[in-house]
């Protein structure tokens, strides 16, 4: 599945520039524990969260992460949004809840990422 | 009396090497090369801006320098953890990463206030953290264990009041 597809999906907007939205995802991972998020994400994952701070951009620095869904319409600050920009990591915010935000891509065959 | 006072105030100390490297680490102690490459870093007491910087400069460096990438993971995860625990549940202290042709040694040693009991800590799911660390998305309580699922070797010397000193180590080859 593409990141574009993705934010058909979700109904999602893209945060920041510079977002290359035709890229595979091959899998997710949706938590808003950092610790869980770096011991289950061990390809490249597109990771949703309900976490804005940098910290979880700043993940990416350590994990193969393709791209980050805010959930619940949350929007991290502009000096996080320029963190993902500086990365080159696509970002963008859905109005669904994690819950249904996975299920939608769950159904819609994005697998689970291999724990 | 005397003696339980003693224990109470002496240092613990908590191993793990991961099954199989036994050797390579028996090796690893008993050469008395300099690290190729030495890299410093400060972590302040709740700096959440900054903090995990140090780690990601780590691995940036590894990477020029060529190692694997899961390798590179491992290392990232394992001093990403250990730095955000610095900043969260100590006074602040020091990253020292030391580069061998091989394998990576990092250290960070803290102002306290120590780790009373450092079984109880690496126990999944234990946490201590306060309300601003959980914030952030901390405070799962799988930092340490996933130090220890990440790395070859890890040591933490501790005690109540006292500073922690965490380090572990990392091969290159897999
Ligand atoms: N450097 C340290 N100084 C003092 N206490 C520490 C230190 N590192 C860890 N601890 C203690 O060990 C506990 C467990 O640490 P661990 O990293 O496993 O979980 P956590 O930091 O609470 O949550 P998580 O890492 O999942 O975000 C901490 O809550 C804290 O009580
Ligand atoms: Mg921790």
């Amino acid at each position: 599945m593409t990141l574009q597809e993705i934010i058909t999906l979700l109904n999602a907007e893209v945060l920041g520039t510079k977002a290359d939205t035709d890229c595979q995802v091959p899998c997710a991972f949706a938590s808003d524990l950092i610790s869980d998020i770096l011991m289950c994400t061990k390809e490249p994952t597109l990771l949703l969260t309900g976490l804005t701070n940098n910290q979880v951009v700043r993940l990416s620095d350590m994990i193969d992460v393709v791209a980050i869904v805010f959930v619940r319409g949350k929007r991290p600050l502009q000096d996080v949004i320029e963190m993902a920009e500086e990365r080159g990591l696509p970002i963008i915010s859905t109005r669904m809840t994690l819950y249904r935000s996975s299920g939608i891509l769950f159904n819609a065959g994005l697998r689970s990422c291999k724990i | 009396m005397q003696a339980c006072v003693a224990v109470k105030y002496s240092m613990a100390d908590y191993w793990n090497i991961a099954p199989g490297m036994e050797n390579a680490l028996k090796e690893c102690f008993s050469r008395d090369a300099e690290a190729d490459v030495t890299l410093e870093f400060s972590i302040p007491e709740k700096d959440f801006n900054n903090a995990g910087k140090g780690s990601s400069e780590v691995k940036n460096l590894l990477k020029r320098l060529g190692v694997d990438s899961e390798v590179l993971r491992r290392i990232a995860v394992a001093s990403y953890e250990a730095e955000i625990n610095v900043a969260a549940h100590s006074h602040g202290g020091e990253m020292t990463s030391l580069i061998y042709d091989d394998m990576i040694h990092i250290k960070f040693i803290d102002e306290g206030p120590g780790i009373a009991d450092i079984a109880q800590a690496m126990v999944p799911g234990y946490s201590t953290a306060d309300d601003l660390v959980r914030e952030f998305g901390f405070g799962a309580g799988l930092g340490l264990p996933n130090i220890q699922k990440n790395s070859d070797a890890l040591h933490i010397s501790s005690a109540a009041g006292e500073s922690t000193l965490l380090e572990f180590l990392v091969f290159f080859a897999q």
